[in-house]
């Protein structure tokens, strides 16, 4: 208990620091002024007000977290920010009830960028400026950026970064100081958003919708400030740069850094994961383009690589953005996109999923079972780019497939017996555990969440929240080990 | 001259065993006094048991009049520091190390004059790895030799019964062949060895060397017998420096397979390789060799440490069909029992290391030394200098020059061209002279001839 009590004097000290992110929508409803100013602050002055109260009390407690109790920060804050962060949306928002605004609220802090709001087009700036900070923000983990500043005010910082960056390959450490090391990546991450925003600027986007577009590109959210999302514009060149920062946004954060340090390029020839995430994309933008021009979808086989491109990319890369209704292609394209959405994405980067790295480790661990069939006294380690994957790594990859597809099939039948249809319920569920954003069917490109019941958005809720957090950290809270002394 | 080596291995007795023959004054520094005590009952040289890289040890093994520093120690470490020392405090003239990590000898600037004062670095092990990658290379070699940067080979065949040229007298090779340009430089029949002439007729079982330009190999070795099919399978039994070696200098253009007794060394192994399969067991175990499929392997090579083992596990090799064994044996005795017998080649790694070493303590210019037939032979190669006043090989041709008996010019190498040796070939100055040696005991006069006289200078 009292070291629960220490996890609640950290997390009201995290939320006194993100009540310090409701300046950027303040400062946009100045300056567009339309008229949100005082609901913003409103929520600033409560989030710093229950995070104070958290803190003062339980200042007793003050004392470093042990990695158990890592986790239970991790999956607290990831529950507690989009909680207060409801608060300008329930201010703003007509008929709103709790659900929807968590519902959108966790979409963006988990990157997912599955809406519940119809209308986008209409609402006030900052209330869009709010939305899609919210998925910059959880995009490389307000943590990662705590990190770069807990630790001074004496909160270990090792622990959470453990239990929050994404994927196997977390013990490459990159700087000697944890600090360092957070401090590089959110300034790699904030360099290629500014990069992004100019750039989009450049190609017609003006400002406000730049930097929503940018934030939500570069966490591979998805949010956008249209209803029509990017089908908006109609604009091949805005397409190919959102492309481009979604699979640079997509690959290893650790690479970009490094490859920014020692300025060469070649770093990412031995990124293995950057090299397959290239290649499967290439290979499936093609395969999908001559698909859908074989099928008569488009007339010529450039405007099918356009779309299919785009489309594609924005789904595996677990961002989510939509230039066309890609519900009404045929099924099968589709279906690859949402298959890619699981397994494409980079540890270490902002999407989702099961991560590349997994699924080579698989491919690999496949490979090596043949060869000890056919040479039982092969020895033969598992190698990614060079470099021994050590077996208890392999199991845990093992033991990550079998929770997802479990957590997937649980998840699913949970909307299945709410009533709703197969594919629809399915590829929310994927969509949700990828946090990659539209679905198929009912929450498809075309529509949206609005439509799903308060049970069924729940059970999204769970499935965002564990796919965003590696399963594990979610589902240990409820082992009971974990409570045991 | 007097040389200082340190460290009694492998590599120091061996290169103090030939070197003593040569009328050299030789020290041996090592730490075990044991092995120190064998060497000195075997040979005639003094020893001194001490760490090697304190200047204490080395003063007291006379390192102050020394001419020659070879550090052959274990360690690398030890052997840089030894050449240090005896360059900044005693001034020893030449300093030889042998380095065997890779990550030494990619920064050559740890060597140079500033840094570890290094003249000189072997690695026995990569000189015999190269060795054997040549072997497996051309299938049909009993031996491949370079010199002069690789421009020309020496390449020893075995003459078959029904081999295109068995029967037949020497001169047809240069009638089937006008316009490669190849000279066969000795003959080895039932271990003595014949000077070869254009009427000399070759029998089975003869052993050939022929020298050619490094390009010709492949078309000459086609007219000496005929091609066995290309390597592409090879097992290795044995993880150890050499055949890690071998494995990942061959894993990218042949099948590699390495047998590692080991399991601890199979995982490091297996780490180190990206694509040669790595098994663990004994390379002596049959039932092991079967199920991997000994039969289908074009080369095996055993590599072991202990001879008995590489000799037993080459033999069930080659009784299970695989296409040519090789075997890395240590006991000179055991070479000359095997070598021709059922294991194709015997490799003695002292034999195939000392030359580069050799080379080094041999008066003249000595460019390379290569030890062929167990040391019974040697090729030489030599650089010449001076004019038709100073010297007695420059400016005459090759039947003017006085060569001691058993002696032959087999070709020379100008500048990038490489020109066999016939009796009208005039040599000039700074050519790189390659020299037959069938018998040892004349080296020592070959060199004297190619030597400049005291005028030149």
């Amino acid at each position: 208990m009292r070291r629960t009590l220490t996890v609640v004097h950290a997390l009201g000290l995290m939320l006194m620091v993100f009540s310090v992110s409701y300046l950027m929508p303040v400062a946009a409803s100045l300056i567009y002024s339309d008229g949100t100013t005082i609901d913003f602050l409103v929520a600033m002055v409560w989030t710093s007000a229950i995070g104070f109260l958290m803190w003062l009390l339980t200042r007793r407690y003050k004392g470093e977290l042990s990695i158990r109790h890592g986790y239970l920060l991790v999956v607290a804050m990831w529950t507690a920010m989009p909680a207060v962060a409801t608060l300008p949306l329930l201010l703003v928002i007509d008929n709103l009830s709790f659900t929807k605004a968590y519902f959108e609220a966790i979409s963006g802090i988990t990157t997912t960028g599955a809406t519940v709001l119809t209308g986008l087009d209409t609402l006030p700036p900052a209330i869009n400026i709010w939305r899609h900070e919210l998925q910059w923000l959880g995009g490389m983990g307000i943590i990662v950026l705590a990190v770069a500043i807990l630790p001074l005010l004496g909160v270990g910082g090792r622990q959470l970064f453990k239990a929050e960056t994404p994927g196997p390959m977390k013990d490459t450490a990159l700087t000697p100081r944890i600090t360092e090391t957070a401090r590089n990546l959110w300034l790699i991450y904030l360099g290629i958003t500014i990069a992004c925003i100019l750039s989009l600027k450049i190609a017609g986007m003006n400002w406000l919708d730049a930097v929503c577009h940018a934030f939500s590109t570069m966490s591979t959210g998805g949010f956008s400030t249209h209803d029509a999302s990017i089908g908006y514009y109609n604009s091949p060149s805005l397409e190919l740069i959102l492309s481009v920062f979604m699979l640079l946004a997509a690959m290893n954060f650790a690479t970009h850094f490094l490859a920014w340090r020692t300025k060469s390029l070649r770093l990412y020839l031995r990124d293995s994961e950057a090299i397959s995430l290239i290649g499967l994309i290439l290979a499936s933008c093609l395969g999908i383009a001559l698909f859908l021009w074989w099928r008569n979808v488009y007339p010529s086989f450039w405007i099918a690589l356009r779309h299919a491109s785009f489309n594609l990319v924005s789904m595996a890369t677990d961002s989510g953005f939509a230039s066309v209704d890609f519900g009404q292609w045929p099924i099968f394209a589709p279906l690859w996109m949402l298959f890619l959405s699981c397994i494409t994405a980079s540890s270490g980067s902002t999407g989702g999923g099961i991560k590349m790295i997994r699924t080579l480790i698989l491919f690999k661990q496949a490979g090596r079972e043949f060869i000890k069939l056919l040479h039982p006294a092969a020895i033969n380690p598992m190698k990614i780019g060079g470099s021994v994957v050590p077996n208890n790594i392999v199991f845990a990859v093992l033991g990550f497939i079998f929770l997802y597809f479990m957590t997937v099939a649980t998840l699913t039948f949970a909307l299945l017996g709410s009533n709703m249809d197969f594919i629809s319920s399915f590829s929310a569920v994927i969509t949700c555990i990828n946090n990659a954003g539209p679905g198929l069917g009912e929450v498809g490109p075309a529509g949206n969440f609005a439509g799903l019941t308060a049970f069924q958005d729940w059970v999204c809720i769970l499935g965002m929240l564990a796919g965003r957090l590696e399963i594990f950290t979610v589902l240990i809270l409820f082992t009971p080990h974990f409570w045991r002394r | 001259m007097k040389i200082l080596i340190l460290g009694a291995g492998q590599v120091g007795s061996t290169v103090a065993e030939s070197l003593v023959g040569e009328a050299n004054d030789i020290t041996v520094v090592d730490t075990d006094a044991e092995k120190l005590r064998q060497l000195q009952d075997r040979l005639d040289l003094r020893t001194l048991a001490g760490n090697a890289a304190h200047p204490s040890t080395l003063e007291k093994a006379g390192i102050v009049d020394t001419d020659m520093l070879l550090a052959v120690t274990q360690s690398d470490e030890v052997n840089m520091v030894a050449c240090k020392l005896a360059s900044s405090l005693y001034n020893t003239p030449t300093r030889i190390a042998r380095i065997r990590s890779a990550d030494f000898l990619a920064r050559t600037e740890v060597f140079s004059k500033e840094n570890f004062c290094v003249d000189f670095s072997i690695c026995p092990e990569q000189i015999l790895t190269d060795y054997i990658v040549k072997l497996i290379e051309f299938p049909e070699a009993l031996q491949v030799q370079k010199f002069s940067q690789g421009k020309a080979s020496l390449v020893a065949v075995r003459a078959f019964q029904g081999g295109p040229l068995v029967g037949k007298p020497l001169s047809v090779l240069r009638a089937n062949m006008p316009h490669i340009e190849t000279r066969v430089a000795a003959i080895f029949r039932k271990d003595g060895p014949i000077i070869p002439e254009g009427s000399t007729v070759i029998e089975d079982g003869d052993e050939i060397f022929f020298i050619a330009a490094t390009d010709n190999i492949r078309s000459v070795l086609k007219e000496m017998r005929r091609m066995d099919k290309p390597c592409r399978r090879v097992m290795i039994v044995g993880g150890g420096n050499i055949g890690r070696r071998l494995a990942k200098a061959l894993e990218h253009d042949y099948q590699v397979k390495l047998i590692e007794y080991n399991k601890k060394s199979c995982q490091k192994l297996a780490e180190d390789l990206t694509r040669a399969l790595v098994l663990n067991g004994d390379g002596t175990d049959e039932k092991l060799l079967q199920q991997e499929h000994v039969g289908e392997v074009d080369v095996f090579c055993a590599l072991t440490n202990d001879d008995e083992n590489n000799i037993m596990s080459a033999l069930l090799a080659k009784q299970g069909g695989a296409g040519k064994v090789i075997a890395l044996i240590n006991r000179s005795a055991y070479v000359d029992l095997l070598q021709g017998g059922k294991i194709d080649i015997a490799l003695s790694p002292a034999h195939v290391t000392i030359g580069s070493l050799l080379a080094y303590v041999r008066q003249g210019d000595v460019a390379a030394v290569h030890s062929l037939r167990r040391g019974a032979a040697e090729v030489l190669e030599l650089v010449v200098h001076g004019d038709r006043q100073s010297s007695r090989v420059v400016g005459r041709r090759i039947d003017e020059i006085d060569l001691p008996k058993g002696a032959t010019i087999g070709a020379i190498v100008r500048s990038d061209q490489v020109i066999m040796g016939h009796h009208d070939t005039v040599i000039e100055a700074e050519d790189h002279v390659i020299v037959f040696v069938v018998n040892k005991a004349m080296v020592h006069k070959v060199e004297k001839l190619f030597q400049v006289s005291i005028g030149f200078f």
